[in-house]
């Protein structure tokens, strides 16, 4: 799935109607999986812009490990290439371990089979970086739908 | 010079690199981030990209001067370097990553070492425009001034 990058103006703008009274109201929590520090601090600051509670490590194993341990996120932003344990592995695992948080891959690959095989192990929506205020919103209807069903 | 002197002096130079391509509407995403709570937000990140970049071009010319390239570490090296530097709004050296992923894709070394060139050339430029602007933002608080707030209508 590939958004437009589309205007920015304010990031308040950018919240989808009921995107920010979902947040408000659920107390959702997240956690961001990535080797670039860049990445992490970026979207640990777009995740709390947008209200929610946000965890970060740097790569597929120290996710799976978190969750080994009892932890649980309504959301995960996975990324695709990661050592130790790649993004693809990890949602493989998070899976067959039964974990239904909404696991969101991120990635620089542009190749619609390449995000097509990351889908196939597991995730919920695919999004080529950079994140936006857009990408975000629409994420965040779907987690909301998600939790109403 | 006056602050507003300054600050106007700010926004023509801002407005140049956007019109030049070296930033884009994501680096705008990135200011709209920054607030009181996180006044060095821009500031922290684009060191951080800084950082990670000079790896990665260092990891790169290592990568490609190898007997036997491996080409699928040099893929990945590129393609990290682009996720960066999209995300930080670096139009021009994200638009040299493409370039470079696509040679790559080829095995051919001796085009992936031109564009290893010009994506240098292009850190090397986005990064030189990036430390005058922040010295030019540091120049206005300095001298008891804010730094103005820029739509750049993206």
């Amino acid at each position: 799935m590939v958004l437009g990058k589309g205007a920015s103006s304010s990031l308040s703008k950018k919240m989808v109607d009921g995107a920010e009274e979902m947040v408000n109201n659920n107390n959702f929590t997240a956690l961001v999986v990535d080797d670039d520090p860049l990445i992490r601090v970026l979207h640990d600051m777009y995740l709390r812009k947008f209200g929610l509670k946000a965890q970060v490590v740097e790569n597929g194993k120290m996710a799976v490990d978190l969750f080994h341990v009892g932890a649980t996120f309504n959301l995960i932003l996975m990324d695709k290439e990661m050592p130790v344990m790649d993004g693809a592995e990890a949602t493989k695992q998070l899976r067959a371990m039964g974990v239904n948080s909404m696991i969101v891959g991120v990635t620089s690959r542009d190749l619609s089979f390449e995000k097509e095989a990351f889908m196939e192990a597991g995730l919920d929506l695919c999004f080529e970086k950079p994140l936006t205020p857009e990408k975000i919103s629409f994420i965040l209807q779907e987690l909301n739908k998600n939790n109403n069903n | 010079m006056e602050v507003g002197q300054m600050q106007r002096r700010l926004v023509d130079y801002t407005k140049s690199l956007f019109m030049e391509g070296f930033l884009d509407g994501q680096f705008s995403q990135l200011q709209q981030l920054q607030d009181e709570s996180n006044p060095d937000f821009v500031v922290e990140v684009v060191s951080l990209f800084f950082d990670d970049s000079e790896k990665l071009l260092n990891d790169l010319a290592i990568a490609l001067d190898q007997p036997n390239v491996d080409f699928k570490r040099v893929d990945a090296h590129v393609h990290q370097l682009k996720g960066s530097s999209s995300s930080i709004g670096a139009q021009r050296v994200k638009n040299a990553c493409i370039a470079f992923c696509n040679f790559c894709k080829q095995h051919n070394i001796e085009s992936c070492l031109r564009c290893l060139q010009q994506v240098k050339q292009e850190f090397y430029l986005v990064k030189n425009k990036l430390e005058t602007l922040f010295r030019l933002e540091q120049q206005i608080v300095g001298a008891g001034g804010s730094i103005p707030v820029m739509e750049m209508g993206f």
